[in-house]
């Protein structure tokens, strides 16, 4: 849907996703205000960004190995400690920088995803999904028991450096971040409107005739789940060095289940809608945790730590309530807004 | 044999394939030539469907070989096939249902582009220009194929025909040197069946390739089809014009069953 009196006189014109001056205004002004933010927003809301934006190329990666490729995969949150301890090793051992160990622990994270996604040229749908969750608790016993990943003490990585300049709060963390994040956005959103996207969602949508379409389905597969786990690794990599405390309980099952579930509620399939999930379900969170000890006061009944268990119902009764009543989340409704706001004031 | 055209484009010599005990196909010589349009005829079950799967590499076969321009692509995977030039449409429409028509026009064209994954996320630079270009030649086929007005639809909200319609263009953005075709016309009404039917006609003139197609509408084939071949439980019982084939006893008796 098109806003009225717009024409396109070139095909450039015509795939260009920011269209009008009006979106390149508001494009310039929010990434403005976005790298203003740390100045004057409180310290709360800046590590809220932080760990949402983590979450958001997560996510990503999760959007273009299920949402595109239509591979499930529960093994998020173990690639992304993949990544997490990679950059903690590399820094930490063996004294790399991190703006080497940052592309480094993408690299393998991806390779590790790759072999990781090799099931995916045998089983399909749930089976695979399966199949994940069992690589999932093998990387994290991995970590656990070899001495190079400290174990079960974990690794202390340290804040990134920058010719003496020292990221080591999270206002400053932030700006490190927050460009990676809207970097690995912007490479995400051309992969999938080009060959290589386009390749993936044959693949979803009908892999048999995209097999007769010429595309190599073990390639491509793999290939969808490299760049997944490379988006993985790098999130790991810079939660690491954010939290500059690294060990196995950050990467639980239940994280990989909440990226599916910010993946479910977002939209499958968009990019926008990555950022739709991860910020609903990360407010989603915050609420709980500010509700939750004024639940607890009310009815004393309901026993000593009801927060975390109150979180977890509130994150599978949204992901339930979307599956019924919007399994396309919330990216779809976004269109139908726009498409009705530019036919504004005629019908539908 | 026929005197059409001797050069002939691919080169089926007794093929055979079997499920379990199920014999499909039986010993199956079959040539298309360059240049014509090659129906391949049956009653339900004879085998046509998987004569195609055979060829373009989901079926393999356990006897016979296909040549195709002199190479063997008896054992190669899909994929491997359809870079050597064989496209194909699907009987029951296998579009990429999520995207739209001219999405599913552009993924055709895997083959035919280079660019990668790195390309691919910077946008900016080769990969737009290979974007472009190709854009271009989709056009000319939305052009030849009449399909400006649904473009940009996504191919799920399609009716029939029209998802009939993208199932012939995006094989023919893979710019084949053969087309096979399975029933191309099913479930249509007149109307749409002539514009398919034009469409072949057109595809034909323009391209100059071979087009097998697999049909049950007799009118049809009798119209457009240069030469037709007859399966019947596997077998290849008729070849030929088609004015022979319809005074073939064998054929009619295959449709018809004995008196």
């Amino acid at each position: 849907m098109r806003p009225c009196g717009i024409f396109d006189r070139n095909y450039g014109q015509d795939m260009a996703i920011i269209r009008t001056w009006q979106h390149w205004a508001s494009l310039l002004g929010a990434l403005v205000i976005l790298y203003l933010f740390p100045l004057f927003g409180s310290y709360y809301l800046v590590s809220f960004i932080n760990l949402a934006a983590i979450s958001v190329i997560a996510v990503l990666g999760l959007q273009i190995v299920s949402g595109y490729c239509g591979q499930i995969s529960f093994g998020q949150a173990a690639f992304m400690a993949v990544g997490a301890y990679t950059s903690s090793v590399l820094t930490t051992h063996f004294g790399v920088s991190f703006w080497l160990a940052l592309p480094l622990s993408g690299v393998v994270a991806g390779a590790v995803g790759a072999i990781g996604g090799a099931p995916s040229l045998r089983i399909k749908g749930m089976y695979l999904a399966m199949a994940t969750i069992a690589i999932h608790f093998v990387l994290i016993w991995l970590v656990l028991h070899l001495e190079i990943t400290g174990s079960f003490k974990g690794l202390y990585p340290p804040s990134p450096t920058l010719g003496g300049f020292e990221f080591d709060t999270d206002e400053k963390m932030f700006y490190i971040i927050v460009s990676v994040m809207l970097i690995m956005t912007y490479c995400a959103r051309n992969l999938v409107r080009t060959r290589v996207g386009r390749a993936f969602v044959a693949i979803r949508d009908n892999d048999l005739a995209g097999e007769v379409m010429g595309i190599n389905l073990y390639y491509y597969k793999l290939l969808a789940f490299f760049i997944s786990c490379f988006y993985a690794g790098i999130a790991g990599s810079l939660w690491a060095h954010l939290i500059t405390v690294v060990n196995a309980e950050q990467f639980t099952l239940l994280h990989a289940l909440e990226f599916v579930g910010m993946l479910i509620i977002g939209g499958m399939g968009s990019i926008p809608g990555v950022f739709f999930g991860v910020l609903f379900i990360k407010i989603l969170n915050e609420l709980v945790l500010f509700t939750s000890p004024v639940l607890a006061g009310a009815f004393p009944w309901l026993g000593s730590s009801p927060a975390a268990a109150m979180g977890l119902i509130a994150f599978g009764l949204a992901v339930s309530i979307f599956l019924i009543f919007e399994p396309r989340g919330l990216a779809h409704r976004w269109e139908i807004f726009k498409a009705s706001y530019r036919l504004y004031p005629f019908a539908n | 044999m026929l005197g059409i055209d001797p050069h002939s484009i691919i080169e089926i010599r007794k093929l055979s394939l079997r499920f379990g005990g199920l014999q499909v196909l039986h010993e199956i010589d079959l040539d298309v030539n360059a240049e014509e349009v090659l129906a391949v005829i049956g009653p339900n079950g004879a085998g046509k469907t998987s004569l195609f799967n055979c060829i373009n590499g989901f079926y393999h076969p356990y006897e016979g070989e296909i040549i195709y321009e002199g190479k063997d692509l008896t054992r190669l995977k899909p994929h491997k096939i359809a870079e050597m030039g064989i496209a194909r449409t699907f009987q029951n429409i296998e579009l990429f249902s999520g995207l739209t028509a001219l999405e599913n026009l552009m993924a055709a064209r895997h083959i035919l582009m280079r660019r990668g994954a790195l390309a691919g996320s910077l946008f900016f630079g080769p990969a737009k220009s290979e974007e472009i270009a190709h854009r271009g030649q989709v056009e000319e086929i939305i052009d030849l194929l009449e399909m400006e007005s649904i473009r940009k639809k996504v191919v799920a909200s399609l009716p029939y025909g029209q998802r009939k319609r993208v199932d012939l263009a995006r094989a023919l953005c893979m710019e084949p040197s053969v087309l096979l075709l399975d029933e191309p016309m099913a479930g249509m009404n007149v109307e749409e069946k002539e514009d398919m039917a034009r469409f072949v006609l057109d595809i034909h003139e323009l391209k100059k390739i071979p087009i097998v197609l697999v049909e049950h509408d007799m009118d049809v084939v009798m119209d457009i089809c240069s030469r037709v071949a007859v399966l019947d439980f596997g077998i290849k019982i008729a070849e030929g014009r088609p004015s022979e084939i319809r005074a073939d006893k064998r054929v009619i008796k295959a449709y018809l069953g004995e008196d």
